[in-house]
């Protein structure tokens, strides 16, 4: 993928002297052979990691150690006594074994499934027709799409609520219209059959601005003689876009859906401001279901939250792995 | 013949983007309207009767909120370039052993979900005796910025010439200050790309606030608008109103800063 600004032309300032405009290599960077070479890597490496330091203690400390506290968790029967003793028994799978029994988990698992497949679908596919609209030139191109990055924007809080009354049945924009139309208001939020289908919308919306601005991206890197020539074998619009546009977007296309797969699978704000994952569980997610263990009630389940987590991470790392083989391939490329 | 065509686009394209920000407008739109016309079949489309009670609620009821969205999200970009700069120079420049899975390990730790972070972190806050406090907040909230910063600082520094970096050598500057008076000075769109995506995201944060900071007497605006939702859902004039007032930071972030918010989302392809 392209690398952020990189269109500065790097301008040497700072105390360097006049030095930097010279573009020659000086000479003592030349690592000098022999016994002096080994020590001299050695101060290097430790200058290197000097820097690097802060960041890798920083991500065992807060990467690390909370990740081998859920999964230990996951493995204890934590109770509101063990905040205050300390102590939990460990009760090895038991955890895992009882969250897979739940009668939450089998919808949980279509739920995410469904809304993270559906999400993706609608998010690529729209994002994909904005992408090539807007890549034509046109007045205002420029800015109608940095407008549609407003969405993407917005804290998630702040979205899901607006989305949450304009799909409130008595008092909802969303069924003014459709009661205008002459038709029967829907209880969105409110009836098992339309809960996921409100909350996947939402999500749709929220993700559309992120799969427009990376494929448009991509659009920018296929170069613009292929369209010559598509259009002197008189290709018409379609045929361009699937002949050429297409196949030559699929790297960037493979990239696209596998970030949306791994960020739709942990997406919680839309869904608990909106329906708490309900009613019942019609929309519960694994990430919603977690929360709810953990933090939605009266009584903190922690242990078994935990192990709802892990599975849900389990199923994120195995779309992440595949996404960066996929990446590598493409930069190699 | 290219004129008539093109205008017909623009009209497409405006229509299309009205379509999409609808909902914002609409947020508008229901924080102006009269609290006793907010159950009106139809709605009005307009503001025709503005009110503006909801801000008045906003400012009389969620300044304490705000300032603490705003003093979390500083802390948050400080901690952020603090610990992301300084090893980005040196994956982009030292050549570090290690360095490759470094950067896999930061790429992985962007995916795990904030749930998972938020329970694991919930026990260790509780330990610390961190939990419903603003710099544990902080802590948490740099966890959404950090892997993403190391990644862009070192996609930007990367593109610094060599020769740049031994010049200030040879000149007698230790790494650290090759890095504090070369290498920042150079790299500060890339600070204004990571700063700005790092208050967005602990400013935006709820997640992490409502598992960290559920009894707090600090809490951020995304707690004061979820309370507002829970306690009073008949005062949605104010709800509005104030995600009116949450969304201020992200707006001024597109018209301060548009063209680093699109290299954010190419480059770090980060946030659902």
């Amino acid at each position: 993928m392209t690398a952020p600004q990189t269109t500065s032309g790097l301008p040497a300032r700072g105390g360097t002297g006049g030095a930097a405009s010279t573009g020659a290599v000086p000479p003592a960077t030349v690592p000098p052979a022999g016994a002096a070479r080994r020590p001299r890597r050695w101060r290097a490496q430790l200058t290197a990691w000097a820097f690097i330091a802060p960041v890798v203690i920083y991500l065992v400390v807060f990467y690390a150690y909370p990740l081998y506290r859920n999964v230990d968790l996951s493995l204890r029967a934590y109770t509101l006594r063990s905040f205050i003793d300390g102590t939990a028994p460990f009760v090895g799978l038991q955890n895992y074994l009882d969250v897979i029994q739940s009668t939450t988990f089998t919808p949980a698992l279509i739920n995410t499934g469904v809304f993270t497949g559906v999400s993706i679908l609608f998010q690529f596919s729209i994002g994909m027709a904005l992408a090539v609209f807007f890549f034509r030139n046109f007045r205002l191109a420029a800015t109608l799409r940095a407008l549609f990055l407003v969405p993407w924007l917005l804290p998630l809080l702040v979205s899901a609520s607006v989305w949450a009354w304009m799909l409130n049945s008595e008092s909802g924009v969303v069924n003014a219209v459709i009661e205008g139309a002459g038709l029967h208001q829907i209880n969105w939020l409110t009836s098992p059959q339309w809960a996921l289908v409100s909350v996947i919308i939402a999500n749709i919306w929220i993700g559309i601005p992120f799969n427009l601005v990376i494929l448009y991206s991509g659009l920018q890197g296929i170069p613009s003689d292929l369209y010559e020539a598509a259009a002197l074998d008189g290709a018409n619009g379609r045929q361009t876009f699937w002949r050429v546009t297409f196949p030559l977007l699929r790297p960037v296309s493979a990239i696209t859906i596998l970030l949306g797969l791994v960020y739709t699978l942990k997406v919680f704000d839309i869904i608990w401001i909106m329906t708490q994952g309900g009613p019942v569980n019609a929309s519960t997610t694994f990430a919603i279901w977690s929360y709810r263990l953990g933090f939605g009630g009266e009584s903190p389940q922690l242990s078994p939250a935990a192990a709802v987590g892990n599975l849900l991470i389990v199923v994120a790392f195995i779309f992440g792995l595949i996404y960066i083989r996929v990446q590598q391939r493409v930069v190699r490329s | 013949m290219r004129a008539p065509r093109s205008w017909w686009k623009t009209i497409v394209g405006v229509i299309l983007t009205g379509a999409m920000l609808f909902p914002i407008y609409w947020m508008i739109n229901v924080s102006l309207t009269q609290p006793n016309e907010l159950r009106k079949d139809p709605p009005n489309f307009f503001p025709v009767n503005p009110t503006f009670a909801g801000y008045s609620k906003v400012v009389g009821e969620q300044l304490p909120y705000l300032g603490t969205s705003l003093l979390v999200g500083l802390g948050t970009v400080l901690l952020t370039l603090a610990v992301s700069a300084p090893a980005a120079f040196a994956l982009a420049k030292l050549r570090p052993r290690g360095g490759t899975a470094l950067n896999f390990i930061l790429l992985i730790a962007q995916m795990i979900p904030g749930i998972i972070m938020a329970m694991g972190f919930y026990l260790i806050f509780n330990n610390w005796g961190v939990l419903n406090t603003i710099p544990g907040l902080i802590l948490a909230d740099s966890t959404l910025a950090v892997p993403f910063g190391v990644l862009i600082f070192t996609a930007f520094m990367t593109g610094i010439p060599d020769e740049l970096i031994s010049a200030a050598r040879i000149d007698g500057a230790s790494a650290w200050r090759t890095f504090r008076s070369v290498v920042l000075p150079i790299s500060r769109n890339s600070v204004v790309t990571v700063s700005l995506f790092a208050f967005l995201w602990a400013w935006s944060d709820f997640i992490f606030a409502s598992t960290l900071n559920r009894g707090g007497d600090l809490q951020p605006i995304t707690i004061g608008i979820y309370r507002y939702i829970g306690n009073n859902t008949q005062d949605w004039n104010a709800i509005m109103a104030t995600a009116v007032v949450a969304s201020i930071p992200a707006a001024v972030l597109l018209v301060i800063a548009q063209r680093y918010v699109a290299a954010g989302v190419t480059a770090g392809a980060v946030k659902d």
